[in-house]
């Protein structure tokens, strides 16, 4: 490509070569950064998978044999951890890193080394929480850690690993997600107004906005359950006037935005998807804004669903099955936009497009057995049974999953250059459809006729059998579309089609770059005139409506000799080193007293770390 | 707004303001991390199980002082930042080391407050509304130390030929977050001590 502009060479040779492992650990590329968390949540996803195949395994015939009730503990604890922690959330993150600044017409986020920072601490703090396998056993008292059940058994220090690793990935999570909303508030390009903002990136935005205030209250809860267990405080010690409610509370005021959090990315890719393979707009476009706002605020207000059983009085129970029937309203506005995109469009049923109507089919399910447990009595029965688990992986498996891997299809010609191959594509889509179905369906009857959750076998004779050994049968079948996604990114590699900038005919700026985007992003920094700008700028309407093409309207722009120079985030070494410090903290910090010790030197190193950051000059600031 | 102009700087939005908004963010995750640790405390303020109450421990004069002084802190960071604003560097030193001092001033009353409280039996471990004082007012106390050691290394970097545009804006910065963790204390001050006795 011909670049009349001596900045974007230097600016693209500058920053040409750069390869190694040094290179991507001290990078502070959005790009490089995104695919460092996509790469990573990919093969903690595989992780989790083998500990939820152990679990089927164990409850595949009655009175299993495979794992024991501790390993048992261990695998269910730490396959939602995991899937949670380490795999949706972060997976959100690869995408909202990649695209965030693409699709606002920026080259970078706001701040680029406290990004690196963000994934540095959380693959770090990944590490961390699987560590303690091969130290004396994972944790093992549920992913929701209930307080008394977490803080007593103090000998054992694997609550102390789920403590610590959860609230250092808070802290990541809270980082990016400051970052992430001064970046959407100040990095946008000219005339990229609010309203025009892409519905992912607008999704991303209320996600950082849950983070930024569900998290504190989960970090006092984990500061509290971690202080009664080392320092003898009575936050959650009945015995001592202390009330474990106390911590129910805390948990589910984190953990019901946290459900959000994790549904809000995919919701904000299928919303990308469905108008570019229906070639319409997204139907009423700021209703589906608007609806992810006020699914935002009222996720703060539904917390006390999670605990009917928990003996809240009648006023509490009604007021918060009323607020769980309504927040289902605006998700219920969503869904009907989305069929109206669809509604006479000219559907192309590619990858992408299976995986987003696979989403919106599925999380209808779980949407709607997730309303049945706002009414009060019937949530008493189902309470923790399998109908529950059907419900929230009809929501996070049916929902967050599927959406992502629609993302991962729809993007990876963007971010690789190369498309994957569509027969394989589609071949892991129905595998994982019907596997999904067959695993979590039959949880539901399973649920109803009264079988425990987190309960490690189960005696014959109690009509258990049959659907247990279908959900395993449906498990394995996940597994072996998994494979083919694997095999299939694989053979892409090497033998996959050459993209070219637009290969799905898309309408928003990443799609008016080259694939892989170069290190700068764009040229020539876009002025926007539209909502779906890219397609304005490559169709006009007829008097009819009809799109037709402008003639090259979807060339790149070119850089003229007046455009401003181009600045980039220079490397830096300090993000890796201070997340390291904080990795020696918390492992210190389990084996108190003597820990102490390798704590303070985790101190050091991150007060290392951060001081040097604060001395290092940086490109951006030059101009 | 000034912050959403993007016409004259595209791509270089104004260094200052994004860090501004940076700040403004993490102060609103931070107004729920104490409104969770002050929710704590309500919960417990009257499980003192056979440990001395708050009415009995509580030394309204005293608290009341060190209050003042972290009080006027907030007004010699103000001094601090319109010094900067004025471009005078000396002046801007000396308040920015004044108010470090008061912030020291402050840590001081809050160890000699919790030795005594020690002294007369309330621990972390004494009750659940020990544990819940304690952990509030330390996290609190956290914050000033921060707050200190942010004020120095301002003060500290200034002598090192950093006196461009960018100096205002960090002190304004460290003075936002100032001033906040000033007014968490107002509402412990008022919910964990003055409602108390």
């Amino acid at each position: 490509m011909a670049t009349l502009n001596p900045a974007v060479e230097s600016a693209t040779a500058s920053h040409h070569g750069r390869k190694g492992v040094w290179s991507w650990m001290t990078t502070t590329d959005h790009k490089r950064i995104g695919l460092l968390y996509g790469v990573s949540s990919l093969l903690f996803f595989l992780v989790g998978g083998v500990e939820a195949l152990l679990i089927r395994l164990q409850l595949a015939a009655a009175d299993g044999t495979v794992l024991s009730a501790d390993a048992y503990n261990q695998m269910f604890t730490m396959h939602a951890t995991t899937m949670v922690f380490l795999v949706i959330m972060p997976a959100a993150a690869a995408f909202t890193n990649y695209l965030l600044p693409i699709l606002l017409g920026a080259r970078d986020v706001a701040f680029p080394r406290l990004n690196a920072l963000s994934y540095w601490i959380y693959i770090f703090g990944g590490l961390f929480l699987t560590i303690s396998f091969f130290v004396g056993g994972a944790p093992d008292g549920g992913w929701f850690g209930y307080a008394p059940l977490s803080t007593q058994v103090t000998e054992i220090v694997r609550m102390d690993y789920w403590a610590l690793g959860v609230q250092i990935l808070g802290l990541a999570s809270l980082l990016s997600a400051i970052n992430f909303i001064t970046t959407v508030f100040t990095m946008r390009a000219p005339g990229m107004t609010l309203m025009r903002m892409p519905v992912f990136a607008w999704m991303a935005t209320v996600v950082a906005f849950l983070l930024l205030f569900s998290l504190p209250i989960i970090a006092v809860g984990l500061f509290e359950v971690f202080l009664d267990r080392n320092l003898g405080t009575l936050f959650f010690d009945a015995a001592a006037g202390g009330t474990p409610l106390l911590w129910q509370h805390l948990f589910w005021l984190f953990g019901h935005p946290e459900v959000y959090i994790l549904i809000l990315p995919a919701m904000g890719i299928v919303s990308e998807v469905l108008p570019v393979f229906s070639r319409k707009p997204l139907f009423g476009r700021s209703f589906v804004i608007f609806s992810g706002i006020a699914i935002g605020f009222m996720g703060f207000g539904v917390w006390a669903h999670h605990m009917f059983v928990a003996g809240l009085g009648p006023v509490a129970e009604a007021t918060f099955a009323l607020t769980t029937m309504l927040i289902a309203v605006p998700t219920g506005v969503k869904i009907f936009n989305w069929i109206g995109t669809v509604w006479g469009g000219s559907v192309r049923l590619a990858t992408p497009m299976l995986f987003s109507l696979g989403f919106i089919a599925m999380f209808v399910i779980g949407g709607l057995s997730g309303v049945t447990h706002s009414i009060v009595p019937s949530d008493t029965q189902q309470h923790d049974t399998y109908y529950i688990v059907a419900h929230f992986h009809y929501v996070l498996f049916g929902g967050a999953v599927f959406g992502l891997f629609g993302g991962i299809y729809y993007w990876w010609p963007k971010i690789t250059g190369k498309l994957l191959n569509e027969g394989l594509g589609k071949l892991h889509f129905w595998l994982m459809l019907i596997g999904f179905n067959l695993t979590f369906a039959p949880m539901h009857i399973l649920g109803l006729r009264g079988m425990p959750r987190r309960t490690y076998r189960y005696p014959k004779g109690l009509g258990f059998e049959f659907w247990n050994f279908i959900a395993t049968v449906g498990s394995l079948t996940i597994a072996v579309s998994i494979l083919i996604f694997l095999i299939n990114a694989w053979r892409t590699k090497a033998r996959g089609r050459v993209a070219g900038n637009d290969p799905w005919d898309g309408r928003t700026l990443e799609w008016s770059i080259s694939s892989p985007p170069p290190e700068h992003n764009f040229d020539v920094v876009p002025v926007v005139h539209a909502e779906d700008d890219f397609w304005h700028r490559k169709y006009r309407e007829d008097e009819e409506g009809r799109p037709v093409p402008i003639p090259g309207g979807g060339d790149p722009l070119v850089a003229g000799p007046d455009d401003p120079p181009i600045h980039l985030p220079s490397p830096s070494f300090y993000p890796i080193l201070a997340a390291f410090g904080m990795f020696l903290t918390v492992l210190g910090l389990v084996y108190v007293p003597l820990g102490l010790v390798l704590a303070g030197v985790g101190v050091v190193t991150v007060v290392w770390g951060l001081f040097g950051w604060s001395m290092e000059p940086l490109t951006r600031e030059e101009h | 707004m000034a912050v959403l102009d993007h016409t004259e700087h595209a791509g270089h939005p104004d260094l200052g303001n994004v860090r501004k908004i940076a700040m403004w963010a993490f102060l609103g995750s931070e107004c729920l991390f104490f409104g969770t640790l002050i929710s704590t405390f309500l919960l417990y303020h009257n499980t003192t199980g056979d440990g001395p109450t708050a009415k009995e421990i509580f030394s309204i004069p005293f608290t009341s002082v060190s209050s003042f002084v972290l009080l006027m802190s907030s007004l010699t960071m103000v001094l601090a930042h319109h010094a900067a604003g004025r471009k005078d560097w000396r002046q801007m030193r000396v308040w920015l080391l004044a108010t470090a001092g008061l912030g020291l001033v402050f840590l001081s009353g809050q160890a000699y407050e919790f030795t005594t409280f020690v002294h007369e039996g309330l621990t972390v471990t004494t009750s659940p509304f020990g544990s819940a004082f304690f952990v509030l007012t330390s996290f609190h106390g956290g914050h000033v130390a921060i707050g200190v050691l942010m004020l120095l290394a301002t003060t500290f970097m200034s002598f090192g030929g950093k006196l461009h545009e960018g100096q205002g804006m960090n002190v304004e910065l460290v003075g936002l977050y100032w001033h906040f963790v000033d007014i968490v204390w107002i509402v412990i001050f008022t919910v964990v001590y003055l409602l108390q006795v």
